[in-house]
Parts: structure tokens; C-alpha cells; sequence
């Protein structure tokens, strides 16, 4: 089996028109597997339906709350309140992480708060977020910013310390000011590091999104997965998780695709094609 | 002839570069050369001593004084034509790039980023950069110690060629003797602890030199004697 697979394998990594194609395709052989054999499992009786719905079944709720329209109002609501709060947290984390970058004496300032600051399980901020900025949609993008902020802010931070100082002597001997320093050498030295910063940052606000509905919504992904669980509909929660798992992936790649572009100049080694 | 730019440093040396001048500081790692063609270029400010830059030298463009560093220093994001342009950034003068990358034998690689470039082409663009701003001094520092022995020798030509075609002057810090001697007008020789200036050796010929002749041997003998002499070597 493994060497028709080895055989089968090169066949097709030799012809070069398919290959790209296939090679894309590779990336779905493992969920498909899962996923039939999980429609076997309970459709045979192995796994009980009232607790493990089948794949089919999920695919259909997700149909029908498409059609109601249901689907829509909660992915409009989180997508927007993912999107504020990413904005806010990835923006004001470049503000802040660049100045601390650039200025010893902010860094002697603010460093030690942050790092306190960041210590603090975001979580644990939901309370004093509902009890401040009741229970609209405020707390919300809050606590998503607040997710968002750090790993942009530490990213951006150990990026423009780890900038080659001949390069900012360049910009020194064209006798740029500091502004024109960050935007022409600091910040573009800095993006492979604020893009790794941004891309946990985007993954991290799915996650308190995901927080910030469990506790108090009436719309969106967070408020699917609660009201799957009162009601007992498993069914509703795996296509919650489903829709959540699909946004994150969909939207982690539209920014691995804005990096790809940016980071065109970048000498790095991609990878190999086979076993490391 | 008056001095473009003049060099006082108390306690390391002293030098002076006029008027369409090729000057080569020579001398042993860590004498300093390094150190006083960054304080030439302005990027080295705790010094005792004097920099007397002639107010000829503020006319024009830029500051009038072009850097070449050791490492081509070129901005990995930027393609080779904005990285010639740096000091404009998004108004540089196209055309000037394009006759500039010319110049220096680039021509048609203006889109390429410098990751597609060899070490002696990446050198070749930072030349390029530095002549942007049409100085009237260059300053080099070990610019072809990390290039192979023929791609130093064809970016020598090169130098000596565009020095000469737009009338610059030059300060090489250096410490290959070849180098030295069939780039320069003079030859400053650092040396000793603390470091100054040991000896000066004029180079009277014209140009273009024949690297195989009997003369620049003969210079680079007593730059040798020189150094032995003073105990670098």
C-alpha cells in the first residue's frame, strides 16, 4: 500500500500541469476520512446520534439555518465584531509597539506595565467589562482588542529590536527623521515579525469572540454554540464550531496571502517538497 | 588647491582630502581607519578633534559626501532602482537611476530585488546609491574586501573610471596594499598604539595604471618596509 502510494505519488508529482492543482487537493484527504468514517460510525449505531450527530445531519442544519436566513445575522455580527476589535487591538499595538521601539525611555515607562498587563488571563477581564460597559456590543470588541493587542505589541517590539543596525545607519547618513526612519526602515524591517504578530493576534480574536458570546449575546457564533447546548441540539454547536473553524481558517489565509505579497523580498528558506 | 574635507583627529590621526583626490587610509585591523571614515561621514560623533567639511562641499544635492560601507547595506524590500533613489524615496529622478545603474553595469536590473543580486552587483547598486546624490567626496569603507579577487579588481576599474567621469574625490580606507596603491593619489599609512599616522606616500602616476607595473611593486614595498618598521606587521 505505501509503495503504490510512493508510486502513485511521483506519477503525478511528474506531470507538471496537474501538479499544482493536486498538490492543493493533498490538504483535504485527511478531514474527508474523518468525515466518512464518522457518517459510518453513527449511521451503523457505533455512536449515538442524540450525542454525536452525523456529518449529514449537521450539513443539513447548517442548510436550513442558511434558508431561514438565521445564518446570516450571526455571521454578520461576529464577523463585525471581529473585525472592530482585530482593527483596534492590531492598531493601536503598532502605535504603541513602534514607539516603545523607537524610545528607551518609553520602553523604561510603559514596558513593566504591559508586561503586568499581559500576565492577566484576558479573561479574566470579562466581569469588570460587563459590569463597566454593559452588556452590548461595546464589552465585546473590548475584550476582542484587548486579545488582539499583545501578540501584535510583543511581535512589532522583538521585530524593530532585532532590526540590523547598519540598515538604520543608512536611513542616519540620509539624515531621515524619526518618522520617516519608522516608515521607511523600521516598520518594512519589521513586517515578517508584525505579520507573525498579526496572524496569532487574528486567531486569538476568534477565541474571545467565541468568549465574549458564550457570556452575554443574542447574535452570533458564541450565542449558536450556547443555545445548541440549552436546547440539546449537538447538531447546533458542530455547525457553530464548523462555521467558527471555516471563518478562522478563511480569514487566516486572506492574511497569509496579504503577507506572501508583502513579504516578496524575503530570502528565507520556503521548505522542501518530502521528509525534512 | 583647498582641502574638501579635512580630518584632525588628536589622538588617532589626521588627514586631508582635496579637490578630485584619490586618498587611501591603509592599515592593520583595528588602527582606527574604520572609525575616522565614520566620523568623516558623520555617523560618528564622540570624537575628539576637528572635521572641517569645506562649504563647497553643502552645494548641490545631499550632503555632498557619498558612503560605500563594507557590506553593500542595500534595503532587502526595495528593487534595485529605489534603493539607488533612497535618498528621495518615492521622488527620486528615474532617469538618473537609470543612467547611474549604467554606470555601473546594471542596466535592465532596475525591478530586480537585491535577494536576486550577487555580492559584487549588490556592491555595484550601493556604488550606484552613493553616487545619487552627485558628491564631491566619496567615502569607501573596505568596499570590495567581501567580493572575490576578480569581481575587486573590475569594481576597481569601475571606481577609478566613474571617480574620474564625475569628477570626485575619494577616501578608501583599506588594508589590501594593491588596493591601495593602484586606486590613490596618496597613501596614508595608520599604524602603532595609539594609532596615527605613520607615513604618507604619494602614488605620482597617470592613469590608467597597469596593476602589473614596476612602480606601484616598488610602493607597495616601502608600504610594506613602513609597517614592518613600525612593528603592525
Amino acid at each position: 500500500m505505501g509503495a503504490l502510494n510512493l508510486v502513485i505519488g511521483r506519477w503525478v508529482e511528474r506531470l507538471p500541469a496537474w501538479r499544482p492543482a493536486l498538490t492543493d487537493l493533498r490538504g483535504w484527504v485527511v478531514p474527508l476520512l474523518l468525515l466518512a468514517l464518522l457518517e459510518i460510525l453513527v449511521r451503523s449505531g457505533v455512536l449515538p446520534a442524540h450525542q454525536m450527530p452525523a456529518p449529514s445531519q449537521v450539513a443539513q442544519t447548517l442548510y436550513l439555518l442558511a434558508q431561514s436566513g438565521e445564518l446570516w445575522r450571526h455571521l454578520h455580527a461576529s464577523l463585525l465584531r471581529v473585525g472592530a476589535g482585530f482593527a483596534i487591538g492590531a492598531a493601536l499595538a503598532i502605535v504603541i509597539g513602534t514607539w516603545v521601539g523607537l524610545s528607551r525611555r518609553a520602553e523604561a515607562y510603559l514596558e513593566p506595565t504591559f508586561q503586568a498587563l499581559r500576565a492577566i488571563p484576558s479573561l479574566a477581564w470579562v466581569p469588570l467589562l460587563l459590569l463597566w460597559l454593559g452588556i452590548d456590543e461595546t464589552p465585546k470588541i473590548v475584550l476582542i482588542a484587548l486579545g488582539a493587542f499583545f501578540p501584535v505589541y510583543l511581535a512589532l517590539l522583538a521585530g524593530i529590536r532585532n532590526i540590523d543596525r547598519k540598515l538604520v545607519e543608512v536611513g542616519r547618513l540620509y539624515g531621515l527623521s524619526p518618522l520617516a526612519l519608522v516608515r521607511r526602515i523600521l516598520l518594512p524591517a519589521a513586517l515578517p515579525s508584525l505579520f507573525t504578530g498579526l496572524r496569532g493576534a487574528l486567531s486569538l480574536s476568534w477565541m474571545f469572540l467565541v468568549a465574549a458570546e458564550l457570556i452575554a449575546a443574542t447574535r452570533g457564533l458564541g450565542y449558536l454554540l450556547s443555545d445548541g447546548r440549552e436546547t440539546s441540539r449537538p447538531d447546533l454547536v458542530i455547525a457553530a464550531i464548523l462555521l467558527l473553524a471555516l471563518l478562522g481558517k478563511l480569514s487566516d489565509s486572506l492574511l497569509k496571502a496579504w503577507e506572501t505579497r508583502a513579504l516578496r523580498w524575503r530570502d528565507s528558506f520556503q521548505g522542501g517538497e518530502g521528509g525534512a | 588647491m583647498s582641502a574638501l574635507l579635512k580630518l584632525q583627529n588628536i589622538h588617532k590621526a589626521f588627514a586631508d582630502v582635496r579637490v578630485l583626490e584619490d586618498v587611501s587610509l591603509l592599515g592593520p585591523s583595528g588602527c582606527g581607519k574604520s572609525t575616522l571614515l565614520r566620523i568623516a561621514a558623520g555617523l560618528d560623533q564622540d570624537y575628539q578633534g576637528g572635521l572641517e567639511l569645506n562649504p563647497l562641499l553643502n552645494f548641490g544635492r545631499g550632503s555632498g559626501i557619498g558612503v560605500v560601507f563594507q557590506e553593500p547595506r542595500l534595503m532587502p524590500w526595495l528593487s534595485v532602482a529605489q534603493n539607488v533613489g533612497f535618498a528621495d524615496g518615492w521622488v527620486a529622478d528615474d532617469q538618473w537611476i537609470e543612467q547611474l545603474l549604467r554606470d555601473v553595469g546594471l542596466h535592465g536590473r532596475s525591478e530586480a530585488l537585491p535577494k536576486h543580486l550577487s555580492g559584487g552587483q549588490a556592491q555595484r547598486v550601493a556604488i550606484a546609491r552613493a553616487l545619487y546624490g552627485k558628491p564631491q567626496v566619496l567615502l569607501l569603507d573596505e568596499p570590495f574586501s567581501a567580493v572575490d579577487a576578480f569581481t575587486r579588481m573590475k569594481l576597481q576599474d569601475l571606481l577609478v573610471e566613474l571617480a574620474a567621469r564625475y569628477e570626485i574625490a575619494v577616501l578608501l580606507v583599506t588594508h589590501d596594499l594593491d588596493e591601495a596603491f593602484y586606486l590613490s593619489d596618496r597613501v596614508l599609512i595608520l599604524g602603532g598604539t595609539p594609532s596615527r599616522l605613520q607615513r604618507e606616500l604619494a602614488v605620482p602616476l597617470t592613469r590608467p595604471r597597469d596593476r602589473r607595473s614596476a612602480e606601484l611593486a616598488y610602493l607597495r614595498g616601502e608600504a610594506l618596509t613602513e609597517l614592518y618598521q613600525s612593528h603592525v606587521l
